[in-house]
């Protein structure tokens, strides 16, 4: 007869135990690359930064001198995100709107969500491509070629499957009574979406909508092909059909410069990018959890 | 199978004509004659899967809402086929209010709750004063009148499923259909839903599904036993049918059918 006791020797509990020592390793070495890279650029680009860095445009490469601030690569991350937010946010809802509450789950909306989890798969770089067969090389855009605006489109292909999928699953998850509830009482099919379903959903919605605008920001490849980069200040509504710089390409074209200053600020550049889309990330999630909280209220 | 009285009654509000109700291929319920008299409440019961709550679905198109489910035969209101092609649902759903098993209210405060639904139905009226008559109604307005704009969820649940008869009454349906209202509730607030009932019953035309049959017995008229076989063409199992309809004494004291009886003693169920 076994003793009742617990006994290390015996071979189920060595097992038990290297298994759960070797997924706890496992698990140490997944975060480690995050915890190693915020890390790094925390201190490799904290220690660059300035008041000048927000305010001056980047000195072109060579002069050895000063490098100059990321001004307009900001503002010019902040325009592309709005441009894409602008053309995803409201086709993605629509499409999701359409997929939760109209359709009946035949073949059109099989379709459609195949579609949209194909869309998601889609490289960036063949959004980029994309943009840059159909609006840039076309000059299709008042004969611009590459310009903001076409960065903004490349982003919102690349926004929009999230913003449909989170629509689509959030409204999922309003109970049918809510929906019975209004229509009930005579309401119409929009008027129970806009006013019963959607607020119903509205938190959910914003979390997708936020975590999209997250991915896109980062996105270095579709820009690459469509706004491409500038120097210099965005000063007006005309500069839309321009060139425009992003953060994200900054990195790419001064990061393997061979001169020192424009080495750091693409390291700098590279700090306030991975800050804003670790915040937007955090942003969503106290989104998320205060939408759980009040669900029922 | 007992057809209804087919004698022609003036006081008929709502009539039931040979109505088969199937979800896809299978049949819930088959070859349903019923007249609903105004003013009355009548209770459907029977046992489970005999479809007395897809009749009551049908009563005012929520069926419409399930994928699938499609009805024959003609659901007569007001002299006019509720399943005609040129009828809206939507204007049926005003006339015919429905309260649902589940209290639903929507996530809105206990005042909104009510002017919603009276508000996209173009009432103009004062609407403080529709509030309240509708909450004095379903005898919610003492208990709620301080806070009206507290969340409908903080209501209890025999609260909240009161609000949702406040809210259905205030768009003044002339028929109100209760799916199994009191399922979800203790005793003290099935009770308090019963006696509102009965204050309701002198305007409106309430028709119930009901598993309790003490429930049928205190609060109805009328009674219509639901009740499912197999039928011999069938092959996708029991299929729903009303057994008998009568006067809700006549059900429970001498039912013409054995079935009726066994059910109500509680034979099967």
């Amino acid at each position: 007869m076994n003793s009742l006791y617990y006994q290390k020797r015996l071979s189920r509990n060595i097992g038990d135990k290297f298994f759960t020592s070797l997924s706890v390793i496992c698990a140490l070495i997944a975060i480690l690359p995050l915890i190693f890279l915020v890390t790094y650029i925390l201190i490799k680009g904290g220690s660059q930064i300035t008041p000048e860095l927000f305010t001056l445009e980047p000195n072109p490469p060579g002069d050895d001198l000063d490098a100059g601030g990321i001004n307009p690569a900001l503002i010019g991350t902040l325009i592309i995100t709005t441009i894409a937010s602008i053309i995803a946010i409201p086709v993605g809802v629509g499409g999701g709107i359409y997929l939760a509450e109209y359709s009946k789950g035949g073949a059109f909306s099989r379709f459609i969500r195949f579609g949209v989890n194909v869309l998601a798969g889609v490289p960036s770089i063949i959004a980029g491509v994309f943009i840059y067969a159909l609006i840039v090389s076309t000059k299709i855009l008042f004969g611009s070629m590459y310009s903001g605006l076409a960065g903004g489109m490349a982003l919102s292909i690349l926004m929009l499957p999230t913003v449909i999928k989170t629509t689509d699953e959030g409204l999922k998850l309003v109970p049918n009574e809510l929906r019975y509830a209004s229509l009930g009482v005579g309401a119409s099919m929009y008027t129970t979406i806009l006013k019963v379903t959607l607020p119903s959903a509205f938190r959910s919605i914003a979390t997708g909508i936020v975590l999209g605008i997250a991915r896109a920001a980062g996105e270095t490849a579709p820009l690459i092909f469509t706004a491409l980069f500038s120097y210099y200040y965005i000063t007006g509504f005309g500069d839309l059909f321009y060139e425009m710089g992003s953060l994200a390409v900054l990195i790419y074209n001064f990061a393997l410069e061979p001169y020192d200053a424009q080495n750091k600020l693409a390291w700098a550049a590279s700090f306030i990018l991975v800050l804003s889309i670790l915040s937007v990330n955090i942003f969503s999630r106290i989104l998320a959890a205060f939408t759980e909280k009040t669900k029922r209220v | 199978m007992i057809k209804t009285n087919k004698k022609t009654q003036k006081n008929i509000i709502l009539s039931l004509e040979n109505v088969s109700i199937s979800y896809g291929t299978f049949e819930a319920v088959r070859n349903v004659f019923c007249n609903f008299k105004k003013g009355n409440i009548t209770s459907l019961i029977g046992p489970s899967g005999c479809g007395k709550s897809t009749v009551l679905r049908s009563l005012n198109r929520m069926n419409d809402l399930i994928p699938n489910c499609s009805l024959k035969g003609t659901v007569l209101f007001d002299g006019t086929n509720i399943y005609d092609k040129r009828v809206d649902p939507i204007e049926v759903r005003r006339r015919i209010g429905m309260v649902f098993q589940q209290p639903n209210p929507f996530p809105k405060s206990i005042y909104e709750n009510i002017a919603f639904g009276a508000r996209i139905n173009g009432f103009a009226g004062d609407m403080d004063e529709l509030v309240e008559s509708s909450l004095r109604k379903a005898a919610l307005w003492d208990e709620c009148k301080d806070k009206l704009n507290d969340s409908g969820y903080s209501l209890s649940g025999g609260q909240q499923q009161r609000l949702c008869i406040a809210r259905t009454i205030a768009i003044e349906p002339e028929i109100i259909l209760m799916d199994e209202p009191c399922s979800a509730l203790d005793p003290i607030s099935t009770l308090k839903i019963e006696e509102t009932m009965h204050e309701l019953k002198k305007n409106y035309t309430i028709i119930i599904v009901t598993h309790n049959m003490q429930q049928a017995l205190r609060v109805s008229d009328m009674t219509a036993f639901f009740n499912a076989i197999e039928y011999e063409d069938g092959d996708s199992g029991k299929v729903g049918y009303l057994a008998e309809f009568s006067s809700t004494k006549k059900i429970f004291n001498s039912p013409k059918e054995k079935t009726t009886q066994e059910y109500i003693s509680g034979k099967f169920g």
